[in-house]
Protein backbone atom coordinates (compact mmCIF):
# COMPACT_ATOMS: atom_id res chain seq x y z
CA UNK A 1 0.00 0.00 0.00
CA UNK A 2 3.04 2.34 0.98
CA UNK A 3 4.45 1.70 -2.16
CA UNK A 4 1.64 2.76 -4.46
CA UNK A 5 1.62 6.04 -2.55
CA UNK A 6 5.19 6.76 -3.44
CA UNK A 7 4.59 5.53 -6.83
CA UNK A 8 1.67 7.99 -7.17
CA UNK A 9 3.88 10.66 -5.33
CA UNK A 10 6.50 9.87 -7.94
CA UNK A 11 4.21 10.70 -10.61
CA UNK A 12 2.60 13.61 -9.58
CA UNK A 13 5.97 15.15 -9.41
CA UNK A 14 6.35 14.93 -13.03
CA UNK A 15 9.70 14.85 -14.99
CA UNK A 16 10.83 11.89 -16.98
CA UNK A 17 10.25 8.42 -15.92
CA UNK A 18 13.76 6.57 -15.75
CA UNK A 19 12.12 2.99 -14.91
CA UNK A 20 13.66 1.13 -18.21
CA UNK A 21 17.13 2.65 -18.98
CA UNK A 22 19.69 -0.09 -17.16
CA UNK A 23 16.49 -2.85 -19.07
CA UNK A 24 17.52 -1.10 -21.91
CA UNK A 25 21.31 -0.46 -21.56
CA UNK A 26 21.47 -4.45 -20.95
CA UNK A 27 19.31 -5.01 -24.22
CA UNK A 28 21.50 -2.72 -26.25
CA UNK A 29 24.16 -5.16 -25.45
CA UNK A 30 22.05 -8.32 -26.30
CA UNK A 31 21.40 -6.05 -29.84
CA UNK A 32 18.44 -4.46 -29.37
CA UNK A 33 18.09 -0.96 -31.05
CA UNK A 34 15.80 1.84 -29.72
CA UNK A 35 13.66 3.35 -31.79
CA UNK A 36 14.93 6.74 -33.45
CA UNK A 37 13.42 9.68 -32.65
CA UNK A 38 12.82 12.34 -35.39
CA UNK A 39 15.36 14.89 -35.89
CA UNK A 40 14.69 18.12 -37.15
CA UNK A 41 18.23 18.47 -39.66
CA UNK A 42 17.80 22.57 -39.49
CA UNK A 43 18.91 26.25 -40.48
CA UNK A 44 17.96 28.29 -37.88
CA UNK A 45 19.21 31.91 -37.29
CA UNK A 46 18.66 35.48 -35.64
CA UNK A 47 20.19 38.81 -35.64
CA UNK A 48 19.64 41.92 -33.63
CA UNK A 49 18.57 45.21 -35.61
CA UNK A 50 18.23 48.53 -34.77
CA UNK A 51 14.40 48.23 -33.23
CA UNK A 52 14.39 44.74 -32.12
CA UNK A 53 15.28 40.95 -33.32
CA UNK A 54 14.25 38.98 -36.48
CA UNK A 55 14.68 35.26 -36.14
CA UNK A 56 14.61 32.82 -39.24
CA UNK A 57 14.14 29.18 -39.42
CA UNK A 58 13.79 26.76 -42.74
CA UNK A 59 10.75 24.26 -42.28
CA UNK A 60 12.32 20.94 -43.21
CA UNK A 61 11.86 17.64 -40.76
CA UNK A 62 14.10 14.38 -41.45
CA UNK A 63 14.23 11.04 -40.52
CA UNK A 64 17.38 9.86 -41.63
CA UNK A 65 17.40 10.47 -45.29
CA UNK A 66 13.57 10.80 -45.43
CA UNK A 67 12.03 14.15 -45.18
CA UNK A 68 9.24 13.73 -42.83
CA UNK A 69 7.38 16.81 -42.36
CA UNK A 70 7.87 19.41 -45.63
CA UNK A 71 6.69 22.67 -43.74
CA UNK A 72 6.88 22.33 -40.09
CA UNK A 73 6.94 25.32 -37.99
CA UNK A 74 10.41 25.76 -36.31
CA UNK A 75 9.96 29.05 -34.65
CA UNK A 76 8.27 28.18 -31.06
CA UNK A 77 6.37 30.86 -28.91
CA UNK A 78 7.95 31.44 -25.48
CA UNK A 79 6.31 34.83 -24.32
CA UNK A 80 4.42 37.81 -25.81
CA UNK A 81 7.87 39.20 -26.81
CA UNK A 82 10.18 36.22 -26.84
CA UNK A 83 10.11 33.63 -29.66
CA UNK A 84 12.60 30.61 -30.22
CA UNK A 85 14.21 28.34 -32.77
CA UNK A 86 14.65 25.11 -32.70
CA UNK A 87 16.97 22.41 -33.70
CA UNK A 88 17.86 19.01 -33.31
CA UNK A 89 15.28 16.14 -32.06
CA UNK A 90 12.00 17.47 -32.91
CA UNK A 91 10.34 16.11 -29.56
CA UNK A 92 12.91 17.64 -27.52
CA UNK A 93 12.45 21.62 -29.34
CA UNK A 94 8.94 21.15 -29.25
CA UNK A 95 8.46 20.56 -25.51
CA UNK A 96 11.14 22.20 -23.93
CA UNK A 97 10.13 25.78 -25.62
CA UNK A 98 6.58 24.68 -24.19
CA UNK A 99 7.78 24.02 -20.40
CA UNK A 100 9.81 26.81 -20.43
CA UNK A 101 6.99 28.94 -22.09
CA UNK A 102 4.45 27.65 -18.94
CA UNK A 103 6.66 28.39 -16.31
CA UNK A 104 7.09 31.67 -17.63
CA UNK A 105 3.65 32.53 -18.16
CA UNK A 106 2.86 31.27 -14.48
CA UNK A 107 5.50 33.48 -13.61
CA UNK A 108 4.05 36.34 -15.41
CA UNK A 109 0.48 35.75 -12.92
CA UNK A 110 2.60 36.15 -9.97
CA UNK A 111 5.08 38.99 -10.96
CA UNK A 112 2.78 40.85 -12.96
CA UNK A 113 5.76 41.68 -15.29
CA UNK A 114 7.09 41.62 -18.49
CA UNK A 115 9.56 38.38 -19.51
CA UNK A 116 12.92 39.36 -19.72
CA UNK A 117 14.64 37.39 -22.35
CA UNK A 118 17.11 36.16 -20.02
CA UNK A 119 14.72 34.80 -17.41
CA UNK A 120 13.65 32.67 -20.79
CA UNK A 121 17.25 31.41 -21.61
CA UNK A 122 18.28 30.90 -17.76
CA UNK A 123 15.17 28.31 -17.06
CA UNK A 124 16.50 26.67 -20.74
CA UNK A 125 19.94 26.17 -19.68
CA UNK A 126 19.43 24.96 -16.53
CA UNK A 127 17.00 22.30 -17.86
CA UNK A 128 19.03 21.70 -20.59
CA UNK A 129 22.40 21.66 -18.68
CA UNK A 130 20.60 19.33 -15.78
CA UNK A 131 19.76 16.41 -18.40
CA UNK A 132 23.59 16.30 -19.45
CA UNK A 133 23.11 16.60 -23.21
CA UNK A 134 20.16 14.04 -23.49
CA UNK A 135 17.13 16.57 -24.22
CA UNK A 136 18.85 17.24 -27.71
CA UNK A 137 17.92 20.72 -28.57
CA UNK A 138 20.09 23.28 -29.77
CA UNK A 139 17.98 26.76 -29.90
CA UNK A 140 17.85 30.56 -31.22
CA UNK A 141 15.99 32.21 -28.36
CA UNK A 142 15.58 36.35 -29.15
CA UNK A 143 13.15 38.75 -27.76
CA UNK A 144 13.13 42.45 -26.99
CA UNK A 145 12.38 43.45 -23.03
CA UNK A 146 12.89 46.34 -20.66
CA UNK A 147 16.80 46.41 -21.51
CA UNK A 148 15.90 46.34 -25.15
CA UNK A 149 16.82 43.36 -27.34
CA UNK A 150 18.12 39.85 -27.06
CA UNK A 151 19.92 37.05 -28.77
CA UNK A 152 21.22 34.32 -27.27
CA UNK A 153 22.21 30.66 -28.38
CA UNK A 154 21.59 27.92 -26.11
CA UNK A 155 23.25 24.53 -26.91
CA UNK A 156 21.87 21.04 -25.67
CA UNK A 157 24.40 20.68 -22.83
CA UNK A 158 23.36 23.91 -21.48
CA UNK A 159 25.95 26.86 -22.80
CA UNK A 160 24.99 29.45 -24.01
CA UNK A 161 26.33 32.58 -25.85
CA UNK A 162 24.75 36.20 -26.07
CA UNK A 163 25.58 37.56 -29.84
CA UNK A 164 24.22 40.54 -32.27
CA UNK A 165 24.21 37.48 -34.92
CA UNK A 166 23.60 33.95 -34.48
CA UNK A 167 22.87 30.67 -36.40
CA UNK A 168 22.50 26.92 -35.51
CA UNK A 169 21.69 23.80 -37.01
CA UNK A 170 23.22 21.54 -39.74
CA UNK A 171 22.77 24.08 -41.99
CA UNK A 172 24.33 26.79 -39.36
CA UNK A 173 27.98 27.18 -41.48
CA UNK A 174 25.79 27.89 -44.80
CA UNK A 175 23.75 30.71 -42.77
CA UNK A 176 26.82 32.04 -40.76
CA UNK A 177 28.88 32.28 -44.36
CA UNK A 178 25.98 34.64 -45.23
CA UNK A 179 26.15 36.51 -41.66
CA UNK A 180 29.59 37.12 -41.21
CA UNK A 181 29.79 38.42 -44.80
CA UNK A 182 26.80 40.98 -44.66
CA UNK A 183 26.07 41.93 -41.13
CA UNK A 184 26.06 45.10 -39.65
CA UNK A 185 25.52 47.11 -36.59
CA UNK A 186 22.14 48.93 -36.25
CA UNK A 187 20.67 47.85 -39.38
CA UNK A 188 16.82 48.61 -40.36
CA UNK A 189 14.04 45.89 -40.01
CA UNK A 190 13.93 45.39 -43.93
CA UNK A 191 17.93 44.95 -44.02
CA UNK A 192 18.18 42.54 -41.11
CA UNK A 193 14.81 40.57 -42.43
CA UNK A 194 16.49 40.64 -46.25
CA UNK A 195 19.96 39.49 -44.28
CA UNK A 196 18.19 36.44 -42.16
CA UNK A 197 16.04 35.23 -45.51
CA UNK A 198 19.58 34.84 -47.34
CA UNK A 199 21.25 32.97 -44.48
CA UNK A 200 18.25 30.47 -44.14
CA UNK A 201 18.16 30.47 -47.98
CA UNK A 202 21.90 29.31 -48.16
CA UNK A 203 21.04 26.34 -45.53
CA UNK A 204 17.89 25.41 -47.53
CA UNK A 205 19.65 24.98 -50.89
CA UNK A 206 23.19 24.05 -49.35
CA UNK A 207 22.42 22.17 -46.67
CA UNK A 208 20.47 18.30 -46.67
CA UNK A 209 18.42 18.60 -43.87
CA UNK A 210 17.65 21.75 -44.44
CA UNK A 211 15.03 22.54 -47.10
CA UNK A 212 11.41 23.91 -48.08
CA UNK A 213 10.20 27.18 -46.90
CA UNK A 214 11.10 30.58 -44.68
CA UNK A 215 9.79 31.13 -42.14
CA UNK A 216 10.48 34.99 -40.21
CA UNK A 217 9.33 36.06 -37.06
CA UNK A 218 10.06 39.89 -36.62
CA UNK A 219 10.53 41.17 -32.58
CA UNK A 220 9.68 45.10 -32.36
CA UNK A 221 9.53 46.91 -28.66
CA UNK A 222 5.74 46.97 -28.70
CA UNK A 223 4.83 44.63 -31.75
CA UNK A 224 5.53 41.34 -33.19
CA UNK A 225 5.10 39.78 -36.46
CA UNK A 226 5.29 36.15 -37.48
CA UNK A 227 5.47 35.60 -41.01
CA UNK A 228 5.09 31.84 -41.35
CA UNK A 229 5.75 30.96 -44.96
CA UNK A 230 8.33 34.33 -45.77
CA UNK A 231 9.68 32.54 -48.60
CA UNK A 232 8.34 29.79 -50.69
CA UNK A 233 10.99 29.02 -53.20
CA UNK A 234 10.49 25.02 -53.40
CA UNK A 235 7.27 24.68 -54.99
CA UNK A 236 6.45 21.57 -57.14
CA UNK A 237 6.62 21.92 -61.06
CA UNK A 238 5.21 18.70 -62.61
CA UNK A 239 2.29 16.53 -61.70
CA UNK A 240 1.12 13.74 -63.45
CA UNK A 241 -2.58 12.40 -63.08
CA UNK A 242 -3.62 8.39 -62.32
CA UNK A 243 -6.88 7.44 -63.60
CA UNK A 244 -7.86 4.00 -61.56
CA UNK A 245 -10.58 2.79 -62.90
CA UNK A 246 -13.52 1.26 -60.61
CA UNK A 247 -13.11 -2.83 -59.99
CA UNK A 248 -8.71 -2.00 -60.53
CA UNK A 249 -8.69 -3.50 -57.17
CA UNK A 250 -9.52 -7.05 -56.46
CA UNK A 251 -12.47 -7.41 -54.09
CA UNK A 252 -12.42 -11.01 -52.04
CA UNK A 253 -16.12 -10.34 -50.77
CA UNK A 254 -18.71 -7.72 -49.70
CA UNK A 255 -21.59 -7.00 -47.21
CA UNK A 256 -23.96 -4.29 -47.77
CA UNK A 257 -26.34 -2.56 -45.03
CA UNK A 258 -28.60 0.24 -45.09
CA UNK A 259 -27.91 2.40 -42.96
CA UNK A 260 -31.07 4.41 -42.22
CA UNK A 261 -32.69 1.05 -40.92
CA UNK A 262 -29.60 1.96 -38.09
CA UNK A 263 -30.70 5.87 -37.61
CA UNK A 264 -32.73 6.45 -34.53
CA UNK A 265 -34.92 9.51 -35.31
CA UNK A 266 -35.87 11.40 -32.80
CA UNK A 267 -39.28 12.63 -33.73
CA UNK A 268 -40.94 16.33 -32.62
CA UNK A 269 -43.05 15.13 -29.68
CA UNK A 270 -39.03 14.23 -28.24
CA UNK A 271 -37.94 17.84 -27.62
CA UNK A 272 -36.75 18.39 -24.44
CA UNK A 273 -38.93 20.02 -21.88
CA UNK A 274 -38.87 23.65 -21.53
CA UNK A 275 -39.69 24.66 -18.06
CA UNK A 276 -42.77 26.50 -17.68
CA UNK B 1 65.74 -1.90 -40.78
CA UNK B 2 61.90 -2.94 -40.78
CA UNK B 3 59.66 -1.51 -37.28
CA UNK B 4 57.81 -4.41 -35.76
CA UNK B 5 54.39 -3.32 -33.96
CA UNK B 6 54.07 -5.58 -30.73
CA UNK B 7 50.67 -6.65 -29.45
CA UNK B 8 51.81 -4.46 -26.53
CA UNK B 9 52.01 -1.33 -28.50
CA UNK B 10 48.82 -2.14 -30.30
CA UNK B 11 46.78 -2.62 -27.25
CA UNK B 12 48.16 0.30 -25.95
CA UNK B 13 45.80 2.79 -26.51
CA UNK B 14 47.01 3.88 -30.90
CA UNK B 15 44.44 4.57 -32.51
CA UNK B 16 44.61 4.33 -36.49
CA UNK B 17 42.12 5.37 -39.25
CA UNK B 18 39.78 2.32 -40.62
CA UNK B 19 40.57 2.04 -43.81
CA UNK B 20 36.46 2.81 -45.12
CA UNK B 21 36.59 2.56 -48.91
CA UNK B 22 32.69 2.87 -49.83
CA UNK B 23 31.09 6.02 -49.77
CA UNK B 24 27.59 6.36 -50.66
CA UNK B 25 27.17 9.69 -53.56
CA UNK B 26 23.42 9.15 -53.02
CA UNK B 27 20.93 9.77 -56.07
CA UNK B 28 17.86 7.75 -57.53
CA UNK B 29 17.99 6.07 -61.53
CA UNK B 30 15.60 4.17 -63.50
CA UNK B 31 14.07 2.92 -66.40
CA UNK B 32 11.24 1.39 -67.99
CA UNK B 33 11.18 -0.82 -71.62
CA UNK B 34 8.68 -0.49 -74.28
CA UNK B 35 7.39 -2.61 -77.09
CA UNK B 36 9.67 -0.53 -79.93
CA UNK B 37 11.23 1.73 -77.15
CA UNK B 38 13.47 2.09 -73.65
CA UNK B 39 13.53 5.17 -71.27
CA UNK B 40 16.64 5.31 -68.94
CA UNK B 41 16.70 7.95 -66.45
CA UNK B 42 18.91 9.28 -63.53
CA UNK B 43 19.48 12.69 -61.01
CA UNK B 44 22.10 14.79 -61.40
CA UNK B 45 22.99 15.66 -57.71
CA UNK B 46 26.45 13.92 -56.30
CA UNK B 47 26.43 14.08 -52.43
CA UNK B 48 27.52 12.67 -49.23
CA UNK B 49 25.90 13.29 -46.00
CA UNK B 50 24.38 16.46 -45.37
CA UNK B 51 26.24 18.29 -48.52
CA UNK B 52 25.94 19.01 -52.33
CA UNK B 53 29.14 18.20 -54.23
CA UNK B 54 28.06 19.12 -57.41
CA UNK B 55 24.10 19.62 -58.80
CA UNK B 56 25.11 18.23 -62.59
CA UNK B 57 26.47 14.63 -62.69
CA UNK B 58 25.39 12.46 -64.97
CA UNK B 59 24.04 9.68 -64.05
CA UNK B 60 23.40 8.17 -67.75
CA UNK B 61 26.09 6.52 -69.41
CA UNK B 62 25.40 5.61 -73.55
CA UNK B 63 27.44 2.30 -74.96
CA UNK B 64 26.38 1.92 -77.67
CA UNK B 65 24.19 3.79 -80.49
CA UNK B 66 21.03 1.33 -78.83
CA UNK B 67 22.18 0.99 -75.55
CA UNK B 68 22.83 3.07 -72.00
CA UNK B 69 23.62 2.73 -68.30
CA UNK B 70 22.76 4.39 -65.46
CA UNK B 71 24.28 4.44 -62.49
CA UNK B 72 23.73 4.50 -58.92
CA UNK B 73 25.72 3.96 -55.45
CA UNK B 74 29.40 5.44 -55.60
CA UNK B 75 30.53 7.89 -57.92
CA UNK B 76 33.63 7.26 -58.31
CA UNK B 77 33.33 3.42 -58.51
CA UNK B 78 30.72 4.31 -61.79
CA UNK B 79 32.87 6.35 -63.44
CA UNK B 80 35.72 3.17 -63.54
CA UNK B 81 32.84 0.74 -64.77
CA UNK B 82 31.77 3.16 -67.43
CA UNK B 83 35.29 3.79 -68.49
CA UNK B 84 36.16 0.31 -68.27
CA UNK B 85 32.76 -1.03 -69.85
CA UNK B 86 33.08 1.77 -72.79
CA UNK B 87 37.51 0.41 -73.67
CA UNK B 88 36.14 -3.22 -73.65
CA UNK B 89 32.99 -2.07 -76.23
CA UNK B 90 35.47 -0.17 -78.52
CA UNK B 91 37.71 -3.19 -78.68
CA UNK B 92 34.68 -5.13 -79.12
CA UNK B 93 34.10 -3.10 -82.23
CA UNK B 94 37.77 -2.70 -83.43
CA UNK B 95 37.54 -6.75 -82.97
CA UNK B 96 34.34 -7.67 -85.20
CA UNK B 97 33.37 -5.03 -86.74
CA UNK B 98 30.37 -4.37 -85.30
CA UNK B 99 28.53 -2.40 -81.89
CA UNK B 100 27.99 -4.98 -79.10
CA UNK B 101 24.53 -6.30 -79.08
CA UNK B 102 22.47 -4.94 -75.93
CA UNK B 103 22.15 -8.76 -74.67
CA UNK B 104 25.81 -9.50 -74.74
CA UNK B 105 26.69 -5.89 -73.10
CA UNK B 106 24.09 -7.32 -70.58
CA UNK B 107 25.96 -10.45 -69.55
CA UNK B 108 29.31 -8.92 -69.68
CA UNK B 109 28.57 -6.62 -67.03
CA UNK B 110 27.94 -8.94 -65.03
CA UNK B 111 30.85 -10.51 -65.63
CA UNK B 112 32.83 -7.82 -65.09
CA UNK B 113 31.03 -7.19 -61.69
CA UNK B 114 31.20 -10.85 -60.69
CA UNK B 115 34.62 -10.68 -61.22
CA UNK B 116 34.96 -8.71 -58.09
CA UNK B 117 32.90 -10.65 -55.88
CA UNK B 118 35.58 -9.98 -53.32
CA UNK B 119 35.93 -5.99 -53.74
CA UNK B 120 32.66 -5.06 -55.63
CA UNK B 121 32.54 -2.28 -57.45
CA UNK B 122 29.69 0.10 -54.97
CA UNK B 123 27.37 0.44 -58.22
CA UNK B 124 23.80 -0.17 -58.80
CA UNK B 125 23.42 -0.84 -62.24
CA UNK B 126 20.21 -0.72 -65.10
CA UNK B 127 21.45 -1.28 -68.38
CA UNK B 128 18.36 -0.09 -71.32
CA UNK B 129 18.80 -0.79 -74.57
CA UNK B 130 17.38 -2.03 -77.65
CA UNK B 131 17.76 -6.02 -78.13
CA UNK B 132 18.34 -7.71 -81.42
CA UNK B 133 14.79 -8.06 -81.98
CA UNK B 134 14.15 -5.27 -81.96
CA UNK B 135 12.32 -4.69 -78.70
CA UNK B 136 13.16 -2.60 -75.52
CA UNK B 137 14.73 -3.99 -72.73
CA UNK B 138 16.24 -3.25 -69.04
CA UNK B 139 18.57 -5.72 -66.91
CA UNK B 140 18.95 -4.77 -62.99
CA UNK B 141 21.94 -5.33 -61.44
CA UNK B 142 23.20 -6.03 -57.92
CA UNK B 143 26.88 -4.73 -56.86
CA UNK B 144 28.58 -7.97 -57.78
CA UNK B 145 26.69 -8.98 -61.09
CA UNK B 146 23.13 -10.96 -60.31
CA UNK B 147 20.91 -10.03 -62.78
CA UNK B 148 17.63 -10.20 -64.87
CA UNK B 149 15.97 -8.56 -67.28
CA UNK B 150 12.89 -6.28 -65.64
CA UNK B 151 9.80 -4.97 -66.18
CA UNK B 152 10.54 -1.73 -64.62
CA UNK B 153 13.72 -1.13 -62.82
CA UNK B 154 14.45 1.80 -60.07
CA UNK B 155 17.99 1.98 -57.77
CA UNK B 156 19.83 4.34 -55.44
CA UNK B 157 17.94 6.34 -52.55
CA UNK B 158 15.25 6.66 -53.78
CA UNK B 159 14.32 3.28 -55.12
CA UNK B 160 11.77 2.54 -51.92
CA UNK B 161 9.76 5.60 -52.90
CA UNK B 162 9.37 4.52 -56.77
CA UNK B 163 9.44 0.99 -57.45
CA UNK B 164 6.38 0.23 -55.48
CA UNK B 165 4.60 2.67 -57.67
CA UNK B 166 5.98 1.90 -60.93
CA UNK B 167 5.65 -1.89 -60.28
CA UNK B 168 1.41 -1.13 -60.12
CA UNK B 169 1.73 1.47 -63.03
CA UNK B 170 4.19 -0.07 -65.26
CA UNK B 171 4.48 -3.87 -64.67
CA UNK B 172 0.29 -3.56 -63.51
CA UNK B 173 1.15 -5.28 -60.19
CA UNK B 174 -1.81 -5.90 -57.57
CA UNK B 175 -4.31 -5.08 -60.92
CA UNK B 176 -7.57 -6.72 -61.47
CA UNK B 177 -8.24 -5.17 -64.53
CA UNK B 178 -5.29 -5.10 -66.80
CA UNK B 179 -5.69 -2.28 -69.27
CA UNK B 180 -5.76 -3.38 -72.92
CA UNK B 181 -3.73 -0.51 -74.18
CA UNK B 182 -0.04 -0.81 -73.86
CA UNK B 183 1.99 1.57 -72.15
CA UNK B 184 3.13 4.16 -74.91
CA UNK B 185 6.26 6.18 -75.15
CA UNK B 186 4.46 9.88 -73.84
CA UNK B 187 2.88 7.95 -70.62
CA UNK B 188 6.17 6.45 -69.72
CA UNK B 189 7.69 9.54 -70.31
CA UNK B 190 5.29 11.43 -67.67
CA UNK B 191 5.41 8.52 -65.54
CA UNK B 192 9.23 8.59 -65.44
CA UNK B 193 9.32 12.24 -64.73
CA UNK B 194 6.52 12.17 -62.00
CA UNK B 195 8.44 9.54 -60.75
CA UNK B 196 11.65 12.00 -59.88
CA UNK B 197 9.61 14.85 -59.09
CA UNK B 198 7.50 12.83 -55.97
CA UNK B 199 11.34 11.09 -55.06
CA UNK B 200 12.98 14.90 -54.81
CA UNK B 201 9.91 15.63 -52.67
CA UNK B 202 10.30 13.22 -49.66
CA UNK B 203 14.37 11.96 -50.57
CA UNK B 204 16.89 14.72 -49.56
CA UNK B 205 19.41 12.59 -51.99
CA UNK B 206 17.31 13.25 -54.80
CA UNK B 207 17.03 16.79 -56.67
CA UNK B 208 18.63 19.42 -58.85
CA UNK B 209 18.19 17.81 -62.41
CA UNK B 210 16.92 14.60 -64.30
CA UNK B 211 18.70 13.58 -66.88
CA UNK B 212 16.40 11.61 -69.53
CA UNK B 213 17.25 9.05 -72.45
CA UNK B 214 14.81 8.06 -74.65
CA UNK B 215 16.24 5.19 -76.76
CA UNK B 216 14.28 3.94 -80.09
CA UNK B 217 15.51 2.48 -82.91
CA UNK B 218 16.52 5.60 -85.07
CA UNK B 219 18.74 6.76 -81.78
CA UNK B 220 18.95 8.19 -78.55
CA UNK B 221 17.51 11.73 -77.70
CA UNK B 222 18.22 13.36 -74.43
CA UNK B 223 15.57 15.61 -72.34
CA UNK B 224 16.67 17.15 -68.82
CA UNK B 225 13.69 18.31 -66.26
CA UNK B 226 14.31 20.77 -63.43
CA UNK B 227 14.23 19.22 -59.73
CA UNK B 228 13.90 21.11 -56.94
CA UNK B 229 17.29 22.77 -55.60
CA UNK B 230 16.66 21.91 -51.78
Amino acid sequence: MSNLNEENYEEERGGFVFDNVTRNMFMETKGYQAPIAMKTGTTIAGVIFKGGVVLGADTRATNGPIVADKNCSKIHFIAPNVYCCGAGTAADTENSTALISSKLALHRYSTGRQTRVVTAMTLLKRMLFKYQGHVSAALVLGGVDLDGSHLYTIYPHGSTDKLPFVTMGSGSLAAMAIFEERFKDDMSEEEAKSLVHAGISAGIFNDLGSGSNVDLCVIRKDSVEYLRGYDQPNERNYRTSYVIPRGTTATLSSTEEVLSKQLIINELDDRMEVAP
Amino acid sequence: MTTHISPQMASSGTQHGKFEPYVNNGGTTLAIPGKDFVIAAGDTRLSTGYSIHTRQSSKVFQLTDKCVIVTAGMQSDASTLHKTMHARLVHYEHAHGKQMSTEAIGQMLSNMLYGRRFFPYYTFNLVAGIDSKGQGVVYGYDAIGSYQSVEVGAMGTGQSLIQPLLDNQVAYKNHQLVPSKELDLERALSLVKDSFTSAGERDIYTGDSVEIAIITQEGIKYETLQLKQD
